[in-house]
């Protein structure tokens, strides 16, 4: 153990640059943050990932975001147990009609001010599974969302992208739908 | 000395006396009377077969089975008359969940089965029984009623389906005493999708995009084998390349999850730094698998047909880096994690599976192999390129924790013994073939089975006159894995459950379709 950790001192970080944030996100987010809200969380958010239906893909690259090279943490972002100690929730799947109940219940749970971003094709309008007898079809048929992130799995990256921009707004003074971008 | 007296009947015998479906390849699948499944269930009881799947059509029950005498996976079909058939799991536990979700799904009456409770329909969806003859639901939740638990000085913890980890929905009812488990059961099906029921209709392209996201982290095995199951019903051969392009993609899947898996069980308990380097090692196989082959999980890249993308022209060279990487750091970290005895202490003689309930159960993959269950799809039945390939099937018998890491790492090595080979011997030429425009006329079922990182994947498919999906299966490991979970918790404590489950890290989306 003494050999790696030696190895780990001496060999600079492996954390990758941080990535520019999304612009798309910050477009659709400018119409959705109020200022007080802003002044509230300070640079720290707090996130809870709610599977509502996902293949397990989307959790996977979430999971990444933790991973050394991404390093979640390092934004002042961390995932957390409880949704009573989250500012996001974080929503995957097309929204199983068995998960709906639950995913209501986390929300409710959730203290405000709070946001929900959807990430994945599937979350935001069902994608693949539309249709199903046992799918609501996307996240925003249940909550209000604040941000979509795309892809089948959205990348680490396009998802550092949009929690960035979300935060840079969340932390920003300026006035909702001032930053049109 | 012991006699062994031959059985009446083996399992080929039981397959011969049934009407065999032409169309139906590469085994047999064949229709038998209630005589002839009651046979069946006498061998699962008796443990001289092994149950690998239990599913419905509208008017059929269907059962795959394996063991002596078989070449492969052989699928016995009732009729279900009165839309009734004898139950397998009143006497064959394994199939109790299956024949729960047959009722649900498809409406046929389990003669016998004693739990009725539904397991994958929680009330909500707008159809009843969906894959059989459907009708309007009212979508109102229904109760569950959990098994009682009576008994002095026991509590009951309900925890999820919303965990407090990045993970699937689930919910596990634990009864304790103090800290110690009496009973976990689970509940699940929060993730059902009714993927089987969007792909009736569909044409093969677009019910292989919905394969590959049946469990996204096995997104490379459900492709190959849904895949392979097509190819089956066309009786349609791809190019070589292909198929060893397939195994490249498999086996770089198995390794990104097994280093997942690894580090998440140190990291369970409380070892932050192998789930460090082991993310780092997970995180560099998914960025070669990106590079490659365009994709991190590598969905979509397999097809009926072959693949839908080559190799770049520095693909083998990097590939061969990734694992000359692997090579220099994973030994220190396995001999770190042998080394650690604080560590070990967790996982050592925690959440013992025994060897009996893993054959009964037809365990798949690490969890059966770290039982003693000697059984990898990879060698049998095989498919190509396994078959001209070099590799072992690690196998221990301790069943704890430990050795279900221990698999893993094995595994590790195999696969990257694997790769060096395909590398080595990657044929040049094409990547795919055409599709028959239109299908051959006996164009009809096909089986396939497959070893993914979590164990054998089954996928049965029958195909329409106009060449699109009628009807398909898909089986995930996690229904044999699942309910042994429950089995391994008893008498451990609550804190070592996350430990547990990590090692098992059984499929819900694969479970619940």
């Amino acid at each position: 153990m003494r050999r790696l950790l030696f190895k780990s001192l001496v060999h600079g970080p492996l954390t990758e640059v941080a990535p520019p944030k999304d612009e798309a996100a910050m477009a659709e987010l400018a119409a959705q943050l109020d200022r007080a809200a802003r002044l509230r969380l300070g640079r720290t958010l707090s996130i809870r990932e709610v599977d509502a239906g996902s293949c397990n893909g989307c959790e996977l690259e979430i999971h990444a975001l933790n991973n050394i090279l991404y390093d979640l943490e390092r934004f002042g972002m961390r995932i957390v147990a409880s949704p009573r100690h989250a500012d996001v929730l974080l929503v995957t799947g097309p929204v199983t009609t068995n998960m709906r109940e639950a995913l209501e219940r986390t929300y409710q749970a959730t203290p405000h001010p709070k946001w929900v971003v959807a990430v994945g094709d599937c979350a935001r309008d069902g994608g693949i599974f539309s249709g199903s007898y046992a799918c609501v079809g996307g996240v925003s048929a249940v909550l209000p969302v604040d941000l979509h992130i795309r892809g089948c799995p959205p990348s680490p990256i396009a998802l550092l992208r949009g929690l960035l921009a979300l935060l840079e707004h969340v932390d920003s003074d300026a006035p909702a739908g001032a930053r049109e971008v | 000395m012991i006699q062994v007296i031959p059985s009446m009947t083996s399992l080929r015998d039981v397959v011969r006396q049934g009407q065999a479906i032409e169309v139906h390849r590469p085994w047999p699948r064949v229709v038998v009377g209630r005589e002839i499944w009651e046979q069946a269930i006498g061998l699962l009881e008796d443990g001289q077969c092994t149950l690998l799947g239990l599913w419905g059509t509208r008017d059929f029950v269907h059962m795959a089975l394996v063991g002596p005498g078989l070449d492969g996976p052989g699928i016995l079909s009732l009729a279900c008359e009165g839309n009734r058939f004898p139950s397998v799991g009143r006497r064959h536990a394994p199939a109790i969940r299956l024949e729960r979700a047959v009722r649900d799904l498809v409406g046929l009456e389990p003669e016998g089965l004693m739990d009725k409770r539904a397991w994958l329909d929680h009330g909500t969806w707008r159809l009843k029984h969906p894959l059989g003859q459907a009708s309007s639901a009212s979508g109102a939740p229904d109760r569950y009623a959990f098994l009682p638990v009576e008994g002095e000085g026991l509590h009951q913890i309900a925890v999820g389906p919303v965990h407090a980890g990045i993970i699937e929905p689930g919910h596990f009812r634990f009864t304790a005493n103090g800290e110690t488990i009496a009973r976990l059961e689970e509940r699940l099906g929060y993730v059902h999708k009714g993927i089987e029921s969007l792909m009736a209709g569909l044409p093969v392209e677009r019910a292989a995009a919905l394969a590959g996201r049946v469990s996204g982290d096995s997104t490379v095995a459900y492709a190959l084998a849904f895949a392979r199951a097509i190819e089956a019903a066309l009786a349609f051969d791809i190019p070589a390349r292909a198929v060893w392009l397939r195994a490249l993609m498999a086996e770089l899947e198995r390794l990104a999850n097994h280093f997942g898996d690894i580090g998440a069980i140190c990291n369970d308990a409380a070892f932050a730094m192998l789930h460090a380097q082991c993310g780092l090692l997970r995180e560099q196989v998914l960025r070669v698998a990106d590079r490659c082959f365009g994709h991190r999980l590598m969905m979509d890249r397999i097809v009926p047909g072959g693949v839908r993308c080559d190799l770049p022209a520095d693909g083998v060279q990097v590939i061969a880096a990734l694992i000359a990487q692997i090579r220099a750091h994973f030994p220190e970290l396995i001999e770190l994690y042998d080394n650690t005895a604080s560590l070990q202490d967790r996982t050592v003689g925690t959440g013992t599976l025994t060897p009996t309930l893993a054959r009964q159960f037809g365990a798949g993959g690490y969890v059966g192999r770290a039982s003693g269950r000697m059984f990898d799809a990879r060698r049998m039945p095989g498919y190509p390129p396994y078959d001209g390939l070099q590799f072992e099937v690690p196998v221990l018998e301790d069943g704890d924790v430990n050795a279900r890491l221990w698999i893993r790492v094995r595994e590790v090595e195999q696969s990257m013994a694997i790769i060096d080979q395909i590398l080595r011997q990657l044929p040049s030429g094409p990547i795919q073939n055409p599709a028959p425009a239109r299908p051959a006329m006996d164009a009809g079922e096909g089986v396939a089975l497959v070893e993914g990182f979590r164990g054998d994947v089954l996928v049965w498919v029958r195909l329409g006159r106009d060449g699109s999906i009628e009807s398909c299966h898909l089986r995930d490991p996690s229904w044999f894995q699942w309910p042994l979970l429950e089995a391994v918790i008893e008498g451990n404590i609550v804190a070592d459950f996350p430990l547990c489950n990590k090692s098992f890290n059984c499929s819900y989306s694969g479970h619940d379709l």
